[in-house]
């Protein structure tokens, strides 16, 4: 009998191994469709994209450094100043004459940065440290927890200004600043995640098999959490860009000559009433467009990850 | 079939402690005894059926065996060896001896990883070091063998119907050829049809490897159909254990025969005129249970006696096992 179960089986296993493996389809497979059927969210991930390229290409058309100052301008802004090819200010100069077009594309990447980093930051700290809480449960999770009520108890802004003020102003100090403070929500969405999604049956399967819990929670809770992570993630891009230009627009950003979005703003708004309008006109659309796309990329992500809420 | 005995387990009891969210911070626990002393042996190649009513604790008892809820005292010898005594990392390395097969097919798969990654996951736990050319053999001949296409490893659990997930989950968990599997409520969430075609195919494999099984279920007929002996729980503890056959003719405990008379016999004339033994009421809560015997508040047989004495568990003949002070 078992012998010719044997047979059996290598036949059978013959006459497969010339069948090509069927491609599976994967969720994330399925939520790409999904994300790509949503028309906001593409053409934000379009646009964006095309602002990501603009701030590695454009220094390539720019004719004037970000720091270089136009003495021929400087003084009558208001007139010379203007947006023009003739002179090279294609989005005119601010007020002390240096060129908008390379300070709205420093600060793009400034800006741009700072969101991804301070996401990236937040989304490791926070996944892991909510997933282990989560995961973990009793005491663990409860003094986890505290030391995140603590810190959340802190008003953030304070703490910021407070440490670029102690720490001197620099771009790192603002990267860790703000990594430092955004991934408590972060970690808090995930514990809660990992409660549901620890009592599931195919984390009892892989308890059951002998899997190591450092090993679920990197291979089965972490990878079934992504879906949350992702949207919240994108939604947090657009409010690290958001804190930063605040801080910046208080003066204590980045540092000159480097800009940022809210530094230019800023800028353009204290100059306003001299006639300059494209000072604040430039970066405002640059930093309006952006926040909307990441906001309509950040929808088509929770309803191509999350099907059953629509 | 050998006749060594591969498991005893010696006066299991799992309790747990249930907290009144209303009750102040100091207050004691409540303690809920969902599993209270229960003991049996098993031997190699053996099926032992479990059945009994929703909340009586037989999921609990599959999961205290194999330590996935943590015992409150008892042991479970396992060849030998005290498996609640180990480490946690003793116990790891012994979890390859013994799989489980889980209720929800869908559920007990990660529906992150395609069907390859989740029945290759224990070779990739235990000996990670196999070569990957191996370990895709591996999964094919298990996949063939519990009667899956191995083309379709890239799928992910999602596309497949209930019956092939828990074809799956077998495979999963025979990929290590374990001594023992505990399947909890392997069919129910399955149809009639596709019940049978899993059940047959446990047998095949139980056959085929010498497995022995737990096999937990609320439908007699099918446990039946499977177990060489079976034990009846109630509440928590052991009403009866016996061989199948001797239970199903014999019955000797009144929850069993009660059990017994409610299973439909597929022909309408011995179905309309068989007599019908009701139980009334409710499952007793495990947290306050009756004194004595557990069965008392609902047995028709109840007498002074089973509200002050606990009935012992005791052979009747021939290994048929009863806890009754009035069994017949």
């Amino acid at each position: 009998m078992l012998v010719l179960n044997k047979v059996k089986i290598q036949e059978m296993a013959d006459n497969i191994a010339e069948m090509d493996a069927v491609k599976g389809r994967s969720l994330w497979t399925d939520a790409r469709r999904r994300f790509m059927q949503n028309k906001a969210a593409t053409a934000s991930v379009f646009v964006l994209t095309l602002i990501v390229l603009f701030s590695f290409i454009g220094p390539y058309f720019a004719v004037w450094t970000n720091e270089q100052i136009d003495w021929a301008v400087l003084g009558r802004v208001a007139e010379l100043g203007q947006p023009s090819f003739a002179n090279g200010h294609f989005f005119g100069t601010d007020s002390l004459g240096r060129d908008l077009y390379s300070r709205v594309i420093q600060g793009t990447r400034i800006s741009l940065s700072v969101g991804f980093v301070g996401a990236t930051v937040a989304v490791i700290i926070g996944t892991l440290y909510g997933a282990i809480a989560g995961y973990v449960g009793g005491r663990v999770d409860q003094f986890m927890m505290r030391i995140v009520d603590i810190l959340m108890a802190i008003p953030g802004m304070f703490v910021l200004i407070l440490m670029l003020v102690v720490f001197g102003r620099s771009i790192l100090m603002l990267f860790i600043a703000i990594g430092l403070l955004a991934w408590l929500d972060m970690s808090r969405i995930v514990r809660g995640q990992t409660l549901s999604i620890k009592n599931k049956e195919f984390v009892e399967a892989a308890r059951a098999t002998g899997v190591k819990n450092s090993k679920i929670i990197t291979r089965h809770i972490v990878p079934n959490l992504l879906g949350v992570v992702v949207v919240y993630a994108s939604l947090l891009v657009p409010g690290m860009i958001l804190i930063e230009s605040s801080i910046s627009f208080l003066g204590l950003g980045v540092q000159e000559p480097s800009t940022s979005w809210g530094a230019l703003i800023s800028d353009g708004a204290k100059t306003i009433r001299y006639d300059t309008e494209w000072q604040l006109l430039f970066p405002l659309a640059f930093f309006v467009t952006s926040l909307f796309c990441f906001y309509f990329i950040g929808d088509g992500l929770r309803d191509a990850l999350d099907p059953k809420d629509r | 079939m050998s006749n060594e005995t591969i498991m005893q387990v010696d006066n299991l009891k799992v309790y747990f402690r249930v907290k009144n969210p209303e009750a102040m911070p100091w207050t004691r626990p409540d303690v809920l005894k969902a599993v209270d002393g229960v003991s049996f042996k098993l031997k190699a190649g053996e099926t032992l059926g479990i059945v009994g009513e929703s909340g009586c604790g037989k999921s609990t008892l599959a999961r205290g065996i194999i330590r996935l809820i943590e015992a409150e005292e008892g042991q479970v010898l396992w060849l030998g060896q005290d498996l609640l005594k180990l480490s946690n990392n003793e116990m790891r390395s012994r979890r390859q001896e013994i799989q489980m097969i889980f209720q929800d097919p869908l559920a007990s798969l990660d529906p992150r990883m395609n069907i390859g990654e989740i029945i290759a996951e224990p070779i990739k736990t235990h000996h990670p070091k196999t070569p990957k050319a191996e370990v895709k053999q591996m999964v094919e001949d298990v996949m063939v063998r519990v009667g899956l296409l191995p083309n379709l490893v890239n799928r992910y659990p999602h596309e497949f119907s209930g019956g092939q997930c828990q074809r799956i989950g077998i495979a999963r968990a025979l990929i290590l050829k374990p001594k023992l599997i505990v399947c909890d409520e392997p069919v129910s969430a399955l149809d009639v049809s596709i019940q049978a075609q899993v059940v047959n195919l446990l047998k095949e494999l139980q056959d085929e490897m010498g497995l022995a099984l737990i096999f937990i279920a609320h439908d007699l007929s099918i446990v039946k159909h499977i177990s060489t002996r079976i034990m009846v729980l109630y509440l928590g503890n052991m009403m009866e254990l016996a061989d199948s056959a001797d239970l199903y003719d014999r019955p000797r405990h009144p929850y069993t025969q009660a059990l017994i008379s409610a299973v439909p016999i597929p022909d309408p004339l011995i179905e309309k005129n068989k007599e019908l033994i009701l139980i009334e009421g409710d499952l007793p809560s495990a947290i306050n249970p009756p004194s004595g015997c557990v069965f008392r508040t609902r047995c028709p047989k109840a007498q002074d006696i089973c509200a002050s004495d606990k009935p012992v568990f005791e052979d009747t003949g021939k290994g048929h096992m009863v806890a009754c002070h009035f069994h017949d």
